[in-house]
């Protein structure tokens, strides 16, 4: 097992490092000209607009600021630092460093969403030709990067398919979707008003298809699931699905978020889509960045382009241009244009590997996965969701709850001892249908000894649960901090603290107990 | 010092490990202590006590002589109080005295270790009165009053007693017909409430959600779809259960959370409670004369298995569903008890196999505001 | 693929051999049997040649990037939502490390770190907006200015929300279609003056179904809307609520909204620290005093801080399960990736910064825009429309005396080098010829000085 402990600064929060008149960082000081000439700026303002007393901001040197967070990201485990497949759904992958070099060039990174388009050639350039490979990797006819998430691009997708029904006429306020696609798909269309339908699962773990045929009615508007769900399944009468949607009169919106183990064997359109989307920050490489800023590619048939967000790119004659004129379009779901860094780490990262590379991290991803299926299945205590069903895509949704039921420990449990080597575990989003769970994504991107490695201390750990449940259950010891064991604090109204400023008030810096 | 009342029935869980369906009876009891059958629940009670150390000082145990508590609370070093004498061969009226004197003692929280049959016959000595907690060590556990292990309990009994949680909401006590349980065959009914703390996924069947108002407001926002959705000259029999009351605790009726009402809309818009805590005969005087069409069922899924229409519903006889049809039925399920259900499928035992099979098929299932599932109901033969 | 590719250390052939083995199967194709022939791709995705050597892979990307002009050879005075102001070397030292860079979504032990980080983050933003509850970054100003509208629909049990006709374009789209259907969006009009709400206006299309007035601050056009006390009483008076959109940049020398009324706070967090990233750099913030009924609305997540009972500072979500039920609403919105990066970097700003820099630069920008305004009155047929109100940083320049469109003036002024105002022809009409100019810190005595001759020049 890896000796591994994560670096423990004890790091106070920022606040606590304040001096008074340290500076970080200097800005430039009017000229004298400028100064003379418009006098005091302030003099036109209503005094209470006027800002007297100065946030109460720390006053800290540079050095200092840096040394600060410097530390925190030492207390961080990104992708780079893991064999990061615990992290199931989020298709934690290599983020190649070459890409970080053009999105730092200014020629991308200084560019304002409203420059004259004849200075930004590169640009358009870059967003025109992603366009194109998505279509020829989904099989739409048009993308657009405004969406800054998969759930920004699912409620685009939403906002298009009522757009369509109303340039029909036709009253339509359902979405069917079934419980193992991820929450957003029900979430995001909510927002949009729609009533939603759950279908769940046969005992194969397969969307039901009965199930399917009592949704649907004169009032679906659609339909949006993933394929393979977060299961890992893959639902193969997904055609099937499609044509009963379509004969209803419902348009089909794929959520392919995470599409790693289909590129080059599946597409969108072949199964009977109308809409598809994909994260760029999960199966396209661009970095998860903590929790974004990421990009929800979102594609379209024909028929459905003029309903897409405002502007997309164009190539005319001679250059690229910005089209604001879709007739019917939503209008915008995110200011200006998406996030252009997304789309540039993508485009490259296709470019790294062509149409043979794409088919290649398919096939490898699955092969991992089912490479660590096979071993975690031999782990004693480990189950899987659906044990009938074994064939799996890029992803298992596995269970613990033998193990729970013989030890005591439960997923959160271990979940917190695997920090103690140096790994992330994924349970799964809420509501639990699989009791216990947890979610392994391997991707194609770690070798088979780091694959070997992970399911090592997962088995460690099994063990441990077996031997000493108290050990699990009271972790971690090696991480940045121990176990939480006052969640209550974070629920109850009278100690949460969102703010340091807050907690002050409330708690008091030197709180021991339930204060 | 808080008082913690601890009633251990330390023969629970026997018939399991050896194969036999509960040990409910003297008759089986001595047939599992013949093939070998030790007792399990004493190790969980003190699995579940283990966890509660750290507040040892501030707790007093109240509980059984022997085996019934009392030598497992002083293997843990608790402080303790035995409140009620047992013989050496414990039965169902020993729990339910035990449970009598801590009920009258006042206890903060009573703990019990067993299966169904003891969280039964708790119930029926102390209701909703005081907060309870089973700790699993049964073979039949279909009530939602457990813990999902022993250290889960013992976690959530210290939340409790620690005032870090104060919460409870109403968990499910079921009846499980033994006779027909040892046939292989499954048939549930529901028979009270209990009162436990919230506990969310640390509670058996209770798997999404860890605040009890997340239950609450999902069960507010089926009320308010049905009420959206209740036609004007319909009438409504509303079914047994927290989920199905609400409707009726909305619009500003407080029933029998066991018993079934029926609901009028009238033709002017104003709904009106005609009825409450019917029997057959009473429900069938007011809707012979309706309309099929204009008379509907609301009803929930019970216990953890999912039996929206079960051999406990005495009052919904066979010629009233045929009424109603299928059609007619209204479910309505909180997104926690649908996942708690296995493979998601309900269970309809009218006792009736012909009523049963007209009733099968897809429902629309009611799961919050503008929120639906589709659900399997098959008929449990 | 004969050839392992750096990216896929099991595309070895010994290695993915060994695999196979270890799982029974003769090649991963059996591996894929669920996926029925018809809905397969047959034959192979028609995309470009890779260039699968980093070299090339670089020289191809830069030569498409440099068909960009390079920004150090202009001179931009675009804004309108995302500015060019200076980013400080440690932001992006910060945000470029790998460990904050590609962490996602794990637990307040191993990714401790980026839960600090963004816990200081709403701190350091608590502090710059004086008030108690910050949340984690969403995608962006308007999306904050969204979500927010809904929060207060949620909260008061109404359908309605009021905002300025002179808003941002961009962030009105993006809130009716957001908003839209669940709540009606009105706009109230705007004094021709001073550009600022039309409080008799405002008191006429309030009603008991009012939710919320939204307004900017500083508006979009560049004034400082100075109505504020007002439109918080005529809003509260009839039970709504008050949100407000600032610019974070001002609040060393501005007041924060909730000293004015506001309710709910929200913004654009690109000016503090972050590239403009071609309108990638932007992530909106919503903030609001710590009460119960309004921290329960939030759609988005809150890290809080606590000790654990060994005395260790530790983090993570407040009120993690935020249900409640209002009929109107199917619910909280949807979760998911935003912008924490961008959070974490906006924070870094405020670190650096501290009161004095915050201070410093309001100042500094104020003085510099209300130069450039001055000098360009002073041009012959150009007029400011609003200058009878204070600004900060921007401000509405017209050109309808010069007989020129702002197309031939900022093609003119292209020609120089210089990225003229933001057209405001077609978003405001009744504005005639006019445009957005933007004036920050990165704007010298001398760049003014440049711009104000070649705009001369541009209208005579």
């Amino acid at each position: 097992m890896r000796n591994f402990h994560e670096a423990r600064w004890d790091e106070p929060v920022i606040f606590k490092l304040s001096r008074k008149g340290e500076r970080g960082i200097l800005v430039p000081k009017i000229e004298a000209e400028i100064e003379r000439e418009v006098g005091d700026v302030f003099s036109g303002l209503p005094d209470f607009m006027v800002r007297k007393i100065l946030p109460v901001l720390p006053e800290i040197s540079q050095m200092r600021v840096l040394k600060h967070y410097l530390r925190l990201s030492q207390e961080n485990l990104g992708a780079d630092l893991n064999v990061d497949i615990g992290q199931g759904t989020c298709t934690m992958k290599y983020s190649p460093k070459v890409n970080e070099m053009f999105v730092s060039n200014p020629r991308a990174a200084d560019i304002h969403p409203y420059q004259d388009v004849s200075t930004i050639q590169g640009t358009l350039e870059i967003i025109y030709r992603l366009d194109l490979m998505l279509r020829e990797i989904s099989g739409m006819d048009r993308f657009s990067f405004q969406p800054g998430s998969g759930s920004q691009a699912i409620f685009a997708m939403a906002s298009i398919i009522r757009s369509y029904f109303m340039s029909k006429g036709e009253e339509r306020d359902e979405i069917i979707t079934t419980i193992f696609s991820h929450p957003s798909d029900a979430a995001a269309p909510a927002v949009k008003g729609f009533k939603i339908v759950t279908i769940y699962p046969d005992k194969n773990g397969i969307p039901d298809i009965e199930a399917l045929k009592a949704a649907v009615s004169s009032r679906t508007a659609g339909l949006i699931v993933a394929n393979p769900e977060d299961t890992g399944i893959f639902n193969p009468r997904i055609k099937e699905f499609t044509r009963i949607v379509h004969e209803a009169g419902g348009l089909c919106a794929y959520d392919q978020a995470n599409a790693n183990g289909l590129l080059g064997i599946a597409r969108a359109r072949e199964s009977g889509f109308d809409m598809c989307f994909f994260n760029l920050h999960k199966t396209f490489s661009t970095p998860h960045g903590s929790g974004g800023p990421a990009c929800g590619a979102l594609g379209v048939r024909e028929e459905l382009i003029r309903f897409l967000p405002v502007p997309i790119v164009e190539k005319g004659e001679n250059s690229y241009y910005l089209n604001y004129d879709l007739p019917d379009t939503i209008g915008k779901v995110r200011e200006f244009h998406g996030v252009f860094p997304a789309v540039l780490r993508a485009y490259s990262w296709i470019m790294a590997l062509g149409a043979e590379g794409l088919k290649e991290v398919a096939q490898v991803a699955v092969l991992n996965n089912n490479y660590i299926m096979n071993k975690v299945l031999k782990i004693r205590g480990a189950g899987i969701s659906f044990p009938e069903t074994r064939e799996r895509v890029e992803q298992v949704r596995y269970s613990w709850s033998k193990l729970t039921e013989e030890t005591g420990v439960t997923s959160e449990d271990i979940i917190r001892r695997m920090a103690d080597f140096g790994f992330h575990l994924w349970t799964s989003h809420h509501p639990y249908i699989i009791p216990q769970p947890f979610t392994i994504e391997p991707t194609e991107s770690y070798s088979k000894d780091e694959l070997d490695e992970y399911v090592d201390t997962l088995k460690h750990i099994a063990e441990e649960a077996y031997r000493d449940p108290e050990l699990v259950k009271n972790a971690p010891y090696n991480s940045v901090v121990h176990k939480i064991d006052r969640p209550e604090d974070f629920d109850d109204p009278k100690k949460w603290a969102i703010t340091w400023r807050a907690y002050l008030k409330k708690r008091g810096e030197d709180h021991k107990d339930t204060n | 010092m808080k008082k913690i009342g601890l009633i251990v029935n330390p023969i629970a869980g026997m018939g399991g490990a050896v194969g036999l369906k509960g040990t409910d009876g003297e008759e089986i009891l001595r047939r599992a202590r013949d093939l070998g059958a030790i007792p399990g629940s004493p190790e969980k009670a003190r699995r579940a006590l283990r966890r509660i150390t750290s507040i040892k000082d501030s707790v007093e145990i109240l509980t059984c002589s022997g085996m019934m508590g009392e030598d497992e609370a002083r293997d843990e070093s608790f402080s303790l109080n035995v409140v009620c004498e047992t013989g050496k061969f414990t039965t169902s009226s020993d729990t339910k005295n035990c449970a009598k004197i801590m009920l009258d003692e006042g206890v903060d929280l009573l703990i019990f270790v067993g299966g169904d049959g003891t969280a039964r016959d708790i119930c029926e000595i102390v209701g909703e009165r005081i907060t309870v907690l089973g700790v699993p060590a049964g073979v039949k556990m279909y009530s939602s009053c457990f813990g999902i292990t022993p250290e889960a309990s013992g976690d959530l009994a210290l939340f409790y007693l620690s005032g870090e949680r104060r919460d409870t909401s109403l968990a499910e006590v079921l009846d499980v017909d033994e006779t027909m349980f040892r046939k292989g065959i499954l048939s549930t009914r529901l028979y009270c409430y209990l009162k436990i703390p919230s506990g969310g996924h640390l509670v058996q069947n209770a798997k999404a959600s860890s605040r009890p108002e997340s239950e609450k407001a999902q069960r507010e926002a089926i009320a308010e779809q049905v009420i959206e959705s209740l036609e004007a000259g319909h009438y409504y029999i509303v079914g047994p259960g927290t989920t199905t009351k609400e409707i009726l605790k909305r619009l500003g009726f407080e029933t029998n959370v066991l018993g079934v009402d029926i609901l009028h809309k009238k033709k002017d818009g104003k709904i009106e409670l005609i009825g409450s805590d019917l029997n057959e005969e009473s429900i069938q005087n007011v809707i012979a004369k309706e309309e099929s069409g204009a008379v509907h069922l609301i009803v929930t899924p019970l216990g953890g298995q999912g039996f929206i229409l079960g051999r406990g519903n005495q009052q919904l006889s066979s010629r009233i569903l045929e009424m109603v049809g299928k059609e007619g039925i209204i479910i309505v399920a909180t997104e926690s008890k649908i996942t708690s259900i296995p493979h998601n499928s309900l269970l309809i035992d009218s006792g009736n196999p012909e009523t049963d099979r007209k009733l099968s098929g897809y429902y629309r299932i009611i799961t919050g505001y503008h929120l639906f599932s589709i659900l399997e109901a098959k008929s449990w033969h | 693929m004969e050839e392992a590719h750096p990216y896929i250390p099991n595309s070895a052939p010994d290695v993915k051999k060994e695999m196979l083995e270890a799982i029974g199967v003769k090649s991963i194709d059996d591996l894929y049997k669920q996926i029925p022939e018809e809905i397969r791709l047959k034959g192979r995705l028609n995309l470009p040649e890779p260039l699968t050597s980093e070299l090339e892979l670089r020289n191809h990307v830069l030569s498409i990037l440099n068909k960009n002009a390079d920004p150090g050879d202009y001179k931009s005075f675009l804004g309108g939502g995302c500015w060019n102001h200076y980013v400080p070397a440690i932001c992006d030292e910060i945000n470029h490390r790998s460990e904050f860079l590609t962490a996602y979504a794990g637990d307040p032990y191993e990714d401790n770190g980026r839960f600090q980080a963004l816990f200081e983050y709403e701190s350091l933003m608590g502090e710059l907006l004086d008030m108690d509850v910050v949340s984690v970054p969403t995608f962006s100003w308007g999306q904050s200015a969204a979500m927010s509208l809904r929060m207060a629909s949620r909260i008061t049990g109404r359908r309605e929300a009021i905002v300025p006709d002179v808003m941002s374009r961009e962030r009105f789209l993006l809130i009716k279609n957001y908003c839209e259907p669940s709540m009606k969006i009105r706009t109230v009009k705007h004094d021709r003056e001073t550009g600022m709400i039309d409080l008799e206006d405002l008191r006429n299309k309030i009603s008991g179904d009012t939710a919320a007035v939204y307004f900017e601050n500083p508006a979009y056009l560049g004034f400082i809307e100075t109505g504020g006390k007002e439109i918080s009483e005529i809003s509260h008076e009839k039970g709504g609520m008050v949100v407000v959109g600032v610019d974070p940049i001002s609040l060393g020398v501005l007041s924060p909204p909730g000293h004015y009324g506001a309710d709910i706070v929200c913004g654009e967090l690109q000016s503090l620290g972050i590239h403009q990233h071609f309108g990638g750099g932007l992530g909106g913030f919503i903030s609001s005093r710590d009460d119960e009924k309004i921290v329960m609305e939030y759609p988005l997540r809150l890290f809080g801080t606590t000790k654990n009972s060994r005395g260790e500072q530790v983090f993570g979500d407040v009120a993690y399960e935020r249900t409640s039920f209002a009929k109107r609403e199917g619910g909280k919105d949807f979760v998911g990736t935003m912008a924490a990066l961008w959070g974490i970097t906006a924070g870094v700003y405020l670190a650096l910064m501290g009161p004095k820099g915050m201070n410093e630069i309001g100042k500094l920008i104020m003085q510099r825009s209300r130069y450039a305004m001055k000098k360009m009155g002073e041009i012959p047929g150009v007029t400011l429309p609003f200058s009878r109100s204070p600004h900060f940083k921007e401000f509405v320049v017209n050109f309808d005396r010069t007989g020129k469109r702002v197309k031939e003036i900022n093609r003119r002024l292209l020609k120089d080098k210089i990225f003229g105002g933001l057209d405001l022809s077609e978003v405001f009409p009744e504005n005639g010829q006019s445009a957005l100019f933007s004036i920050n810190e990165t704007h010298t005595y001398q760049d003014i000085g440049f711009l104000v001759e070649r705009l001369r020049e541009a209208v005579s």
